[in-house]
């Protein structure tokens, strides 16, 4: 396994006319992590991995991968895969023949490679159909093979669960875990959080081109702050006298933005004030029968840093 | 350790040897367009039928050049084929293989693959700029070599006749056929780099597909007008009417030479235009959809710039500025030669003596509009045709309306006496024939015709 970094970026900014999609943005990247890149559209997310597959070029700062710094578009180093934006192959052309073509392009034909990438998605079903005939989530999988395909060391993926089903879902996560077991850097955007909790070492948040948070995913969990729990017990209307009396802890009404059902109350509050109420609810003998944050912490954590940024742009 | 992505010098076999899988890739991506096979097959078989069985009717394309000559010899259809190709088919196959190339890629949202794939912006151009020429070229070549194979087969490899009247041998007539097909195929390449930047400059829009068949239409509408002759030789177009001075003799390769050199300069600075645009192109902006009207000012105004600085270098190299190129003096002598030659014929088809031109001393006196020093295009030419015989005191003379066309193509229609040229037929020993003195097909040559 590699220890040398395989993406440092210094101050990276990149410009569209008057529009700054990335505004200083530092990122390192050692060998075998999956880094997330999460923020609203428009935070420069496409941006940020169009520069590190060398689509485009930095307006300023230093982007070095794989020690190559990235100096002009187009002069994407050996050892990166990966796409933006959806992989990208040919629709008139097979599956098999959309490898054939990336291996031939990159000078390493061999069919017994392109079968493994196959198997290694679970598309060696489908190997000879034409493309146009699968579905987005079947593409995805086919992307990821044409980046294994190419033995890559930095794997840059935009989004790479969009329009699977759960178990190509489970699929995916599997030949990532894999390959970052085997010393391959990873950066996936994504913004599904369960995706990211459960693939991701590390993450970065872009807000408007700019990094608000980078680094390990617990450390991001615990920027959260107090979370809104809901709390299914045996006698709601008790739960919620006692949850307004608990010091520490705010009954939530709001139920537009938190559903409860007729059992459950919604109560806002940090974790030991949280534990102080169950302990009361059980001291009165409320069964408590369900528990847990309305919103999951590291979603909770994203909205805090980004403000709840709307939607649109790059 | 830092490296700059381009700080290492690649030995030129090494670059050969790279492109060669992208250049597979994109002539493979290329053939697997239905559109692209389907023409492919209709350029290797169409003209072949075409030329054999309109070889087979009594009625000819005389409008064409050569049209005239499809039942004499098998070489006069391909060059029909040609001069069709010239006026339409050479601009949409350019339309349709190199003003695609780039565009299909923006349709189907696969450059980002492509350029993760590849590695260089510089090869995947190079590759595409290549397989779009070479299957253009490819397409040229099936267009030649059916049209080539349908009239010999359907005809005869029989001498055809040039367009100044005199007789070219088979063999040298398929050295001008080969080499009339291979200059129009270097100066389509003109229109090929226009297709490319229309590809690159649009993007999926349709646009681009259009660019090389509407710049042809635009210059085929300007090639009608009278312009200066200095302008005519400056456009692009021009060679697919210049490749003609190769059938006269001598041959005119003044125009041709300039048309060549106008060519090459439209494909250089057309390809160098879309290949900046490409570079400067941002591949991770996802809402991009063409560079649209920065088209206009990147492409247009340098190609507007090359013709204006053609037409000044045409004027001030051959003093040919603000005429048509037509004057009363190269229709005179144009016509003169051409009833020269074809009297020849006509006297070998009715088995009279052979009088060698130079015995005959054809010579023309011409008016246009019934004024004489008349000059520029028109069909109120009207030309007096004399000619000596040996041993003969008085001098013949027979009179031809002319249509002068713009381009220094003309049609000279005979009109008396009848039994020289007054009728479309001669009766031969053999039965009737086509008359070769009844309507002759000639050509002036604009750049050696200064007065005009």
């Amino acid at each position: 396994m590699e220890t040398g970094a395989v993406v440092r970026a210094r101050q990276v900014s990149k410009t569209f006319g008057e529009v700054v999609a990335l505004d200083a943005v530092d990122l390192d990247l050692p060998a075998g992590q999956v880094h997330g890149l999460i923020g609203p559209n428009g935070a420069g997310k496409t941006t940020l991995l169009g520069l590190l597959l060398g689509l485009a070029r930095v307006t300023s700062g230093s982007l070095e991968v794989l020690g190559t710094e990235m100096g002009m578009a187009g002069a994407t180093p050996a050892g990166v895969a990966g796409f933006v934006d959806g992989p990208g192959l040919y629709p008139s052309l097979t599956a098999r023949q959309n490898l054939a073509a990336l291996a031939g392009l990159r000078g390493r034909r061999d069919d017994t490679r392109i079968g493994a990438a196959l198997d290694e998605v679970g598309l060696r079903d489908m190997a000879d159909d034409r493309l146009r005939g699968f579905s987005l989530g079947m593409r995805q999988r086919l992307g990821l093979a044409a980046a294994l395909l190419t033995e890559p060391r930095l794997l840059v993926l935009d989004e790479p669960s969009n329009g699977l089903d759960p178990s190509g879902t489970r699929q995916v996560h599997r030949v990532l875990t894999r390959l970052a077991d085997s010393g391959v850097a990873i950066v996936m955007s994504s913004h599904r959080m369960d995706e990211l909790a459960a693939l991701c070492d590390e993450v970065t948040i872009l807000h408007t081109g700019r990094v608000v948070f980078s680094g390990p995913v617990g450390k991001l969990a615990a920027e959260s702050g107090d979370l809104d729990y809901r709390i299914v017990t045996s006698r709601p209307s008790d739960a919620a006298r006692i949850a307004a009396d608990t010091s520490g802890s705010r009954l939530v009404n709001d139920t537009g933005r938190h559903p409860a059902t007729p059992d459950a109350v919604v109560v806002h509050g940090a974790v030991a004030a949280i534990d102080d109420l169950i302990a009361d609810l059980v001291r009165s003998g409320i069964a408590v029968r369900e528990l847990g944050p309305v919103v999951p912490p590291l979603e909770a954590a994203f909205l805090a840093l980004t403000d709840g940024a709307e939607d649109g742009g790059r | 350790m830092t490296t700059l992505a381009r700080s290492t010098p690649v030995p030129a076999e090494a670059t050969v040897a790279r492109m060669a899988p992208t250049l597979r890739f994109e002539l493979a991506k290329l053939l697997s367009q239905w559109r692209v096979r389907i023409v492919l097959i209709a350029c290797w078989v169409a003209p072949g039928v075409f030329v054999a069985v309109v070889s087979q009717q009594s009625s000819l394309p005389t409008d064409t050049v050569f049209g005239r000559w499809m039942h004499a010899t098998g070489w006069a259809g391909p060059l029909v084929v040609l001069s069709f190709c010239c006026t339409w088919a050479l601009p949409l196959l350019t339309a349709l293989v190199a003003g695609d190339v780039f565009a299909a890629e923006d349709r189907l949202g696969t450059w980002r693959h492509l350029l993760v794939s590849v590695r260089s912006a510089r090869r995947i151009f190079a590759t595409k700029a290549i397989a779009a020429v070479s299957v253009i070229l490819v397409m040229v070549l099936g267009l030649a070599v059916s049209a080539v194979a349908g009239g010999l087969l359907a005809v005869g490899n029989n001498p055809l006749v040039g367009l100044d009247g005199h007789q070219i041998a088979s063999g040298e007539a398929a050295r001008l056929v080969g080499a009339a097909w291979l200059y129009v195929a270097v100066a389509a390449l003109a229109f090929a780099a226009v297709g490319l930047l229309g590809s690159v400059a649009f993007g999926r829009s349709p646009m681009g597909l259009l660019l090389p068949a509407v710049l042809a239409i635009c210059l085929q509408l300007l090639q009608m007008l009278p312009l200066p002759v200095a302008l005519r030789m400056a456009l692009p177009s021009q060679p697919f009417l210049a490749w003609r001075g190769l059938f006269t003799t001598p041959a005119q390769l003044t125009p041709m030479v300039v048309g060549l050199i106008v060519s090459l300069a439209w494909t250089v600075a057309a390809t160098a235009v879309a290949y900046l645009l490409f570079r400067r192109r941002d591949f991770t902006d996802l809402a991009y959809d063409g560079a649209g009207r920065r088209v206009v000012l990147a492409g247009g105004v340098p190609l507007v710039a090359l013709t204006a600085i053609g037409t000044a270098a045409v004027a001030a190299g051959f003093g040919a500025g603000g005429g048509s190129g037509v004057s009363g003096r190269a229709v005179e002598q144009s016509i003169a030669t051409a009833y020269g030659h074809l009297y020849r014929l006509q006297s070998q088809e009715l088995h009279r003596p052979d009088v060698p031109e130079a015995q005959l001393r054809s010579a023309a006196t011409c008016t246009k509009g019934g004024a004489t020093g008349g000059s520029g295009p028109g069909n109120d030419w009207r030309c007096v045709v004399t000619w000596r015989l040996p041993g003969v005191a008085s001098t013949g003379s027979a009179i031809y309306q002319l249509d002068v066309q713009a381009d220094g193509k003309f049609v000279a229609d005979g009109d008396g006496p009848p039994p020289v040229n007054g009728y479309f037929q001669v009766r031969t020993p053999a039965g009737d024939s086509p008359n070769p003195l009844w309507q002759i097909d000639g050509l002036i040559d604009l750049l050696d015709s200064p007065k005009g």
